[in-house]
């Protein structure tokens, strides 16, 4: 089908950008890559009667790593950020898990902070900031709160299925996921029924050794099972266990017991329940290998 | 009436103005307003790839961008694909001669994505070809010949550049 008619804006400034969003309120969507949101307009599921096009404000277009953290522009694509030496060095889970993310085609033009505000439960960005502990920034020019701009915790950032605390007149200009901690390692694991689908469930695991190369601390995030990304702590299951020796299974029984999915036309909820279970063991076996892999880089 | 919007874009080298309302697709300001009819519309939400196009280079579904939104764009569409002197180009010479199409109708998308992804990858594997492929969907070759064409194209392009450097 056709997008409906709606009113187009195309500012070249941040500034400009929160002017039109703030005088069209609810009545506006911003558009930055277009991947999710093009496809509900197609199909008629979307019908904003104002539409901001974000594609000229090149200031948001970046990626830059710093001591913390990678910090992402809200116009930076997927394919830079995935591409990206420094970010992928800093951060090595965003490029794991980008690589699932749609195909490349789609990539070149889907953002990274656009995937955050769609908060789809099948997105693999959300949970890689739940998993990383980040941020989103918002900025807004309606008058009054934080001097229109605040810093939402990705716990907080996701409140239900595609929906996100972004408010009307919002507009998100950035998401920092902070390096994980020295001595740290990560992997992501998803099924999927055709390539490049959603994920039928997936899973990213962060491990993080102690001097002797045993595991310090484990968590894993899941998509596809929860409404919202369902952050699991692992370390009860694989703590105090050399990294390349540790009870994989333990960890995959633990997360498939924390995980409460719904059946649904894709898959039962045991299927993805057992799903969660072998993606963790996998998962956390492969992130504490590279954990391991990267000490010995370091060395 | 809908307004109209004044686009500038440079498609397969040929500057165009198209007026069109804020609302029309890439995939049909290419094929309603300019013509050029190569570029196929299968799903219509970014599932299929038969519309894909490069935009200053680099593939992308047209029926998920909005033709305003990519003014002053580069478009290179299937037609853009052919060799310099108006024959075949060396992806659409290895669909004729591994077969790799059948009905036709998804060719387009598969033309555009392998001539992209080649100009990267100059010698994939038959591995790297089915990648490269994944995000496309024939429903009529079972993708074994289209594979074929991926490294047959490999194979052209590398004789080509090797002419070329002669």
């Amino acid at each position: 089908m056709k997008p409906p008619a709606f009113e187009y804006h195309r500012p070249t400034s941040v500034e400009e950008a929160l002017a039109v969003l703030a005088e069209v309120g609810h009545d506006g969507k911003v558009l930055a890559g277009g991947q999710s949101l093009v496809p509900l307009l197609n199909m008629r599921l979307a019908a904003p009667a104002h539409l901001v096009d974000v594609n000229r404000l090149a200031e948001l277009a970046y990626v830059r790593c710093d001591a913390d953290a990678v910090r992402v522009g809200a116009l930076a694509r997927h394919a830079t950020v995935e591409h990206d030496p420094a970010a992928r060095d800093a951060v090595p889970l965003l490029r794991q898990a980008l690589e699932h993310v749609a195909h490349p085609t789609i990539r070149n033009r889907g953002t990274v902070v656009g995937s955050l505000v769609h908060a789809d439960p099948a997105g693999e960005l959300p949970a890689v900031l739940v998993l990383l502990g980040g941020t989103v920034e918002l900025a807004s020019a309606i008058p009054g709160g934080n001097g229109g701009r605040r810093t939402v915790p990705a716990s907080e950032f996701f409140v239900g299925p595609l929906e996100s605390v972004v408010r009307a007149g919002e507009l998100a200009t950035a998401a920092v996921f902070p390096r994980p901690p020295a001595r740290s390692g990560s992997a992501w694991r998803e099924l999927s029924r055709r390539h490049g689908d959603y994920a039928l469930c997936g899973v990213g695991v962060l491990v993080t050794l102690d001097a002797d190369r045993r595991v310090e601390a484990a968590g894993a995030a899941f998509i596809s099972v929860a409404p919202t990304p369902l952050l699991v702590d692992l370390t009860e299951a694989l703590g105090g266990q050399p990294h390349d020796a540790a009870d994989w299974a333990a960890a995959g029984t633990l997360a498939a017991s924390a995980v409460d999915p719904e059946d649904d036309i894709h898959a039962t909820a045991a299927y993805r329940r057992h799903l969660a279970g072998v993606l963790t063991a996998r998962a956390a076996q492969a992130a504490a290998l590279h954990a391991a892999g990267r000490l010995e880089g370091a060395a | 009436m809908e307004p109209l919007h004044e686009t500038r874009l440079l498609v397969n080298g040929v500057p165009h103005t198209v007026r069109v309302p804020a609302r029309r697709l890439l995939a049909d300001c290419l094929r309603h307003d300019l013509g050029l009819t190569g570029t196929h519309v299968g799903c219509e939400h970014g599932v299929c790839g038969a519309c894909t196009v490069l935009v200053d280079g680099q593939p992308m579904r047209s029926c998920l961008l909005f033709t305003v939104s990519v003014e002053g764009a580069e478009i290179t569409t299937t037609e853009g694909c052919r060799a310099a002197d108006g024959g075949l180009g060396p992806v659409q010479r290895a669909f004729l001669e591994c077969h790799g199409l059948q009905c036709g109708f998804c060719t387009p998308g598969f033309v555009t994505t392998i001539t992209a992804y080649l100009r990267e990858h100059p010698d994939p594997s038959e591995q790297d070809a089915r990648e490269a492929i994944g995000g496309n969907l024939c429903r009529c070759t079972g993708y074994q010949n289209i594979v074929a064409s991926v490294l047959r194209a490999a194979e052209l392009l590398r004789s080509e550049s090797r002419e070329g450097a002669r």
